[in-house]
């Protein structure tokens, strides 16, 4: 079995910060404010997507039609990357690439079932009205903008990416999967080269939903990553957004003349059962493990805000108290399936750049080494997963 | 290529456990009986009210008391039943499986029946809505609900139960899900990450919208009278798919370490194929070239030629699109020995299973090698003949088959196909 390394080629960001990698190392560099919202969904605060002009990627307006807007972001940041890499144009680099897609789903039809709901509380038949409704109200393709493999089979049919196409569901832990899996294929010899990534539509009252029905939102407006403790609610402020990343074998990349950010050295994962398996000891174990053969100059952690779990996470990096850790929520939002490409995104352009940006929450983050070779990436789920990224300068 | 290697000298992959759920019955024993006797499992619904449909047919599993208690719940269930069965055939411990979990399940969202109760809490507060639904929450945590609407939460569960190992991967390729979560099995045990995986494929998503949003697609049958007639792959009559329920569940190792613990080797996971369409959401490149592509990627994965394949378990959902371009593409790659070579549609009987489907027929895949028996093709009563191909039509036949193709096609351009074969002493 082959032993590849695995690079990062591409990479294509869209979040509440802007588009692309250098609106984004900008971004976090200038230490701008947070740009956020906490009207339209009031008492919720979300992170909205910025201004896009999705012509730029999905060319065909009839193919932005066909898509709710998780899968939209999505199919337009998997062209930021497959651009950002210099295989968008390629045609037969496209047609033999793999794809592993972390996704989510939903973005029901919000008026839709808002008459359902009020047909329920004046009508016995609820069985009858709901068929009524649904056969009369629902537009017809909406349920395919809504299926979670579609954003990858958007993919396919706006980039051409057909070498194969798989979707991983199961919140942030989808995510994991999936960069763990490409790169396991890509170091074994199974494939040399893939697009991998998710993404997440915060602003739309479903997708609220999800979390609030376990209490996980942030009730009182926005505050700092690692300030959350008080707050009412559970902590999480979610962001819409996007993240994606082409990796190939070192060989492969270097025959294309590519240009390198980082190798991905390893993905530490886990799954434990919350309910009696410590998790700060857990997350001790994988940075642990990530660290074995030298300590990480940056942590970029993708900690969520969920009270609990954050803290959990926060007690873990505090015992690794040579590495500088950098919450990226606390700046974009949580991301949820997006959320592990994301931070691995961030680490690869520190390691590229060679520097951390600045401290994003200063009273809990400090400034440190001048220079980054070594950066790690992690994404604790909301309720579970458990993953951590090595990344190292090539 | 040694014993226990194969033309890449990769690990062989060997099939030691097998468990399957469906309309027609709990176990592999209740299924192949109904499955080889051409039995259908597809009924008039009886889960919700049928008012207002055009579609009033499905193969669900109506005799669990998990039945009626929504999709996260039963396809929960039908996963835990077919894993069981699995895993005991296996020879593992049931609750320390040890190795790592691949499930393919449905994307499942808040039930109504969730929706309402949410309301009801918030009644006297205002319009009803997504404002007043979050309001309600506000109240208190719905573990429940919230469980039942997270996509990671089945596969947790899972993993708990049968002490599956590491982060579990769940998964989603549309129709073909099944059949990716054997891929990623076969991968990971070629790896060497493991020398065991448990695969599993499941779906008991059926419900009143579920059935609208396919059937707004065009994409099932409306022949509700008699239902069990709605089935008919390749028939020139055939008018959709029906959907239905089931769960597949197998347990593959490294054919090195199931000889090694005396393991009751089933068959040879021996090849895997899969090819992305780029041309339509819903339907497939006129020339066929992804779902060619996938059959002969899989032929070629295995390291065998086209003429060693005995029996084709076919996707064959009985949609016009799918039966035409599954046919363009076996006989382009198969040639005029199409026209004899067994092809065969269990969805006849038991309906289209979605999500499980790939895993299920590679089950039945397998127990036709095991068998000699191929399951027939039922509601044979039409030929299509633009469709020239040996159907197995209406009776099952006893026939020597030591390999098969199962071929998986999917909405979003999804195409995956598996190359089973006989143990090879």
């Amino acid at each position: 079995m082959q032993n590849n390394t695995v690079v990062i080629t591409g990479i294509g960001l869209i979040s509440s910060l802007g588009e692309g990698v250098d609106a984004h190392w900008k971004a976090f560099n200038d230490g701008l404010e947070p740009r956020i919202d906490s009207e339209t969904f009031k008492p919720y605060t979300v992170h909205p997507l910025v201004e896009v002009d999705w012509n730029n990627q999905i060319p065909k307006r009839g193919d932005q039609r066909q898509m709710e807007t998780w899968q939209r972001i999505g199919t337009y940041t998997a062209g930021l990357a497959l651009q950002d890499a210099g295989i968008k144009d390629d045609e037969s680099l496209c047609a033999s690439m793999d794809m592993v897609v972390a996704a989510g789903g939903g973005e029901r039809d919000v008026s839709v079932d808002t008459q359902i709901l009020a047909e329920a509380r004046v009508r016995n038949d609820i069985g009858t009205m709901l068929n009524e409704k649904l056969t009369t109200e629902l537009r017809p393709t909406l349920f395919l903008a809504q299926l979670s493999n579609l954003l990858a089979g958007n993919i396919s049919i706006v980039h051409k990416v057909t070498g194969s196409s798989r979707t991983f569901m199961g919140e942030e832990g989808s995510g994991i999967s999936a960069i763990d899996t490409a790169v396991a294929r890509i170091r074994s010899g199974q494939s040399t080269h893939a697009l991998v990534g998710g993404s997440y539509n915060s602003q739309h009252p479903d997708m609220l939903l999800g979390y609030e029905l376990n209490g996980m939102l942030k009730r009182d407006g926005w505050a700092p990553l690692w300030q959350r403790e008080d707050s009412a609610g559970g902590g999480i402020v979610t962001g819409s957004g996007g993240a994606f990343l082409v990796l190939e074998s070192a060989e492969h990349a270097q025959k294309r003349g590519a240009r390198v950010y980082a190798a991905i050295d390893g993905i530490y994962s886990a799954q434990i059962r919350r309910s009696r398996d410590d998790l700060t000891q857990t997350v001790a174990k994988l940075i642990g493990a990530a660290s074995a053969d030298k300590a990480a100059d940056l942590i970029i952690s993708g900690a969520s805000g969920a009270k609990h779990v954050t803290a959990a996470e926060k007690a873990a990096l505090d015992t690794f108290s040579s590495s500088m850790v950098r919450g990226v929520a606390g700046k974009l939002g949580h991301l949820r399936e997006a959320q592990f490409p994301l931070v691995v995104a961030l680490a690869a352009l520190s390691v590229f750049n060679g520097s951390a940006f600045p401290p994003v929450d200063a009273k809990n983050e400090k400034a440190g080494p001048s220079s980054v070779d070594t950066a790690l990436a992690t994404s604790i789920g909301g309720t579970r997963g458990e993953g951590v990224a090595r990344l190292v300068k090539v | 290529m040694s014993k226990y290697t194969d033309h890449f000298g990769r690990p062989l992959v060997a099939i030691t456990g097998l468990g399957v759920v469906s309309s027609l019955g709990q176990g592999k024993e209740e299924n192949w009986a109904a499955l080889t006797s051409g039995t259908s499992g597809i009924h008039t619904i009886t889960r919700f009210a049928l008012d207002n449909l055009r579609t009033q047919i499905a193969g669900t599993v109506d005799f669990l008391e998990e039945s009626t208690k929504g999709a996260s719940t039963l396809s929960q269930k039908l996963a835990s039943l077919a894993a069981e069965e699995a895993v005991a055939q296996a020879g593992f411990p049931v609750d320390d499986f040890g190795g790592p979990l691949f499930l393919a399940a449905p994307p499942v969202e808040l039930e109504w029946r969730n929706r309402f109760a949410l309301d009801a809490l918030v009644k006297s507060e205002g319009e009803p809505g997504y404002d007043l639904l979050l309001a309600a929450c506000r109240r208190g945590p719905q573990v429940d609900m919230f469980n039942t609407a997270e996509f990671g939460y089945i596969a947790e569960v899972l993993a708990d139960k049968f002490g599956t190992r590491g982060l579990p991967i769940t998964l989603s390729t549309a129709c073909a899900s099944g059949a990716t979560a054997i891929q990623l099995g076969v991968e990971a045990i070629r790896r060497g990450e493991s020398d065991r995986v448990l695969s599993i494929g499941t779906d008991g998503s059926v419900s009143a919208e579920a059935l609208i949003r396919f059937s707004l697609l065009s994409a099932l049958s409306t022949h509700n009278e008699p239902a069990h007639k709605a089935a008919k792959p390749f028939s020139k009559d055939r008018d959709g798919f029906v959907m239905a329920e089931g769960s597949g569940a197998m347990v593959m190792e490294s054919l090195e370490s199931a000889v090694a613990r005396g393991a009751n080797i089933l068959g040879i996971m021996r090849g895997c194929g899969e090819k992305a369409d780029d041309f339509h959401r819903t339907r497939s490149k006129p020339d066929g070239s992804p779902a060619i592509g996938a059959v002969r990627a899989s032929l070629e994965d295995a390291g065998i030629e086209e003429d060693a394949i005995d029996y084709i378990n076919a996707h064959g959902t009985s949609t016009p699109e799918n039966d035409k371009m599954e046919y363009l593409a076996l006989s382009t790659v198969f040639g005029d020995r199409i026209s004899s070579l067994p092809v065969s549609s269990n969805k006849s009987m038991i309906g289209h299973t979605l999500t499980a489907a790939g895993a299920i027929e590679a089950v039945f895949s397998v127990l036709t090698i095991q068998t000699g028996t191929i399951p027939p093709t039922i509601n044979y009563d039409n030929p299509d003949p633009a469709i020239v191909m040996d159907v197995v039509p209406n009776v099952k036949r006893e026939a020597s088959v030591s390999s098969v193709l199962s071929s998986s096609f999917g909405f979003g351009g999804q195409n995956t196909c598996l190359v089973m074969t006989a143990e090879p002493n």
